[in-house]
């Protein structure tokens, strides 16, 4: 590429040369046009002459060799110089882009681990991390990257995601937490016990997530192709007939004047730029995604998002966070801290996830002496003998039966009630959460036109709806079963028009069959989840609803710029024919239809790989 | 059958595109996909004569566009 750049600079020099300076003799300020032509044309000429031995007549190299050396026939050095020269600027302007977009995407995902640390007989060995098992133990010091997905055995950090999910907001470990390969370590020394082979690990999924990504191409750039499959032979063959016809036919036309208009069309025949600008923006926007945690795995799914209508949401773990919390704690002479504690102790030994939340918002040390007593009612709740007083923990139908004169609670939950010695104590209510940034991004969805916004539960009526009217949702579906999702999705499919599309996001457990359904599937949560990776188009890879915000933005932005690119290209070119056929124009503006717009074309598509930083 | 190659030497996005369809019409390709942005080229093909496939593959690259090498990955 230097070499090219210091070629084009000569030519260029010997070029302005020739322009400025009137020798005495013509033949001088010829002959150093031809020498400026050599330098720089010579390549594309040899090129042209191979590929012309192999019937490729429409090949770019040879049209540019056609049209420039035309002009010298009739007499045009200046011009030959120029197309050839600018013709080189715009080639190697476009390598320049495709190269720098290239490299900027490969440093975006610089995720890929080069060796681990692994504790073998006694001492620690570098290996490459595919040598790894299962169980081994693995050191991971600050700076480098987790190699394996593991769970953390000794020692503490701070991991950096940003690689991976866009947060800027470093992730503490310690022992006993998960972490995921491709997370680079900040400060402390961890021990990792390795759950998952390297081919099986986060890291390479989402690596060969993104590699693959390029394989499945959208409409819009199969239309340009196509496009130009025809474009150039069309072109060309308007140029061979303007050459000879219009001289034999239109008295005192000459053959000069016509065959220049020709070969000016010989060099806005050239589609590579029109052909280079479409898949640069959208690998682009798939690499700009990718910066902020969203992986798309086609440009295809890039296209479709952009003309989403309707946006089926699962609720548990996409709009919610899928853990039960205690919401309120209603007591009855004691304080609510009191009955929370009387609860916590009584479900001490339970690992129902209903206990676990009740401890985790009791959230103090737990003295085990005092729990003298406890005894599981299934479907009932807890009998337990806490220091000296007896207490019941459970639903309605214990109460009832164990004759506590209670009040029945009327919030959106799971209840328990609590009595303290035959006497009723109060009771928590117990549900899933909203995700905080959930009802900002159905907000956002109306704002950006989205025709429906859909919640498909399998939890019950009173629960799902009152969510889905939190939100805002239009529609919802409750106490669904898997195939009654699949079946709901299939009716909203004939619901919308033709040309648009229909997402569905979930958090990739048990809702496969629906991702693979929808127009698109979007799957959450892919930090850590394999089968969210797997099954989805597009992987979210926090558990963030506003990421499907920022996907569509991105996608329209996308959009965008591709439809730019087509009609701003297709319509210069063609103006610049029909100026070119009457004779209004000169092969300058021919130049500038060739390479003035691949070069406007290609910086436009370099607009994507630019996002903007989230805006909170 | 699915193989993936990366496509050294490719320099031209459109010579990409004529290249694909060249080698769309191979006997036995059952679809091609060629990102000049990755230079990857995806094949798949008929399980059967797969080597008979892709040698015709590299022929046709070979007289498409000289300067690109195929290596599989």
């Amino acid at each position: 590429m230097k070499k090219k750049g210091i070629r084009i600079i000569l030519a260029f020099a010997l070029y302005l040369v020739a322009l400025m300076i009137h020798f005495p003799l013509e033949w001088i300020n010829q002959l150093i046009y031809l020498v400026a032509y050599v330098i720089v044309g010579w390549e594309i000429v040899k090129k042209a002459f191979r590929n012309i031995t192999r019937g490729k007549v429409f090949d770019e190299n040879f049209l540019m060799t056609v049209a420039t050396i035309g002009a010298f026939g009739i007499g045009e050095f200046p011009e030959a110089v120029a197309v050839m020269l600018f013709y080189q600027v715009g080639e190697l302007f476009q390598h320049y882009a495709v190269d720098k977009s290239r490299k900027s995407i490969a440093s975006l995902m610089d995720i890929r681990p080069d060796f681990a640390n692994v504790e073998r007989e006694g001492n620690v060995q570098k290996v490459n991390p595919s040598d790894i098992k299962i169980g081994e133990i693995i050191i991971v010091k600050p700076g480098e990257k987790v190699p394996l997905d593991g769970i953390v055995v000794e020692g503490t950090s701070s991991l950096d995601t940003k690689a991976l999910t866009g947060e800027a907001l470093p992730q503490d470990v310690q022992e006993g937490l998960q972490v995921i390969s491709g997370c680079i370590n900040l400060n402390g020394v961890i021990k990792i016990e390795v759950t998952k082979e390297y081919g099986e690990s986060t890291v390479s999924k989402i690596l060969n997530l993104v590699e693959n990504a390029s394989s499945k191409k959208a409409k819009s750039e199969n239309f340009i192709t196509k496009f130009a499959q025809y474009y150039t032979p069309i072109v060309v063959f308007i140029a061979l007939i303007l050459a000879v016809i219009p001289p034999l036919m239109i008295p005192g036309a000459t053959f000069s004047d016509w065959i220049y208009r020709a070969l000016s069309f010989l060099v806005v025949s050239c589609p590579c730029a029109l052909v280079i600008s479409i898949p640069l923006s959208f690998f682009g926007g798939i690499g700009g995604a990718s910066k902020m945690g969203i992986l798309i795995k086609g440009s295809n799914y890039l296209e479709a998002l952009a003309n989403t209508e309707i946006m089926v949401f699962d609720k548990t773990g996409t709009l919610t966070e899928g853990v039960f919390e205690v919401q309120k704690v209603k007591a009855v002479d004691r304080s609510e801290e009191e009955l929370l504690k009387l609860t916590a102790y009584a479900e001490y030994y339970s690992n129902h996830p209903i206990s676990l939340s009740v401890k985790k918002a009791y959230h103090k040390e737990i003295d085990e002496k005092q729990i003298l007593e406890t005894q599981e009612l299934s479907g009932r709740g807890m009998v337990a003998k806490i220091g000296e007083q007896n207490i019941l923990v459970g639903n309605e139908k214990l109460m009832k039966e164990k004759q506590i004169d209670f009040e029945t609670c009327n919030e959106i939950g799971t209840i328990l009630y609590v009595a303290v010695n035959g006497k009723y104590a109060g009771c928590i209510v117990i549900a899933d959460k909203i995700k905080p940034d959930a009802s900002n991004t159905i907000k956002n969805l109306k704002k950006n036109h989205m025709k429906q916004t859909v919640m498909l539960t399998g939890d019950r009526k009173d629960v799902g709806e009152k969510v889905a009217k939190e939100l805002g949702l239009d529609q919802v579906y409750t106490e669904l079963l898997p195939d009654g999702k699949v079946e709901k999705v299939e009716t909203l499919l004939k619901e919308k028009s033709e040309k648009g599309k229909l997402a569905f996001v979930g958090d990739g457990i048990n809702d496969a069959p629906v991702l693979a359904l929808a127009d698109i599937g979007i799957a959450m949560g892919g930090l850590g989840s394999d089968a969210a990776i797997e099954a989805a188009d597009i992987v979210l890879m926090t558990d963030e609803p506003s990421k499907i915000m920022d996907a569509i933005q991105l996608s329209k932005k996308t959009m965008k710029i591709v439809k730019e690119n087509i009609i701003f290209a297709i319509s210069v070119k063609i103006l610049v024919l029909i100026l070119s056929a009457f004779g209004l124009s000169t092969m300058w503006e021919a130049v500038f239809a060739d390479v003035g717009v691949s070069v406007i074309a290609i910086l436009n598509a370099l607009r994507v790989l630019y996002v903007k930083k989230k805006k909170e | 059958m699915k193989s993936k190659f990366r496509l050294e030497g490719l320099d031209c996005a459109n010579c990409a595109a004529e290249l694909e369809r060249a080698i769309q019409k191979i006997e036995g390709i059952e679809s091609v996909s060629i990102s000049f942005m990755t230079l990857l080229m995806e094949l798949e093909y008929e399980e059967a004569n797969q080597e008979e496939i892709i040698e015709k593959v590299r022929k046709v690259i070979k007289k498409e566009e000289p300067d690109v090498t195929m290596e599989e990955i």
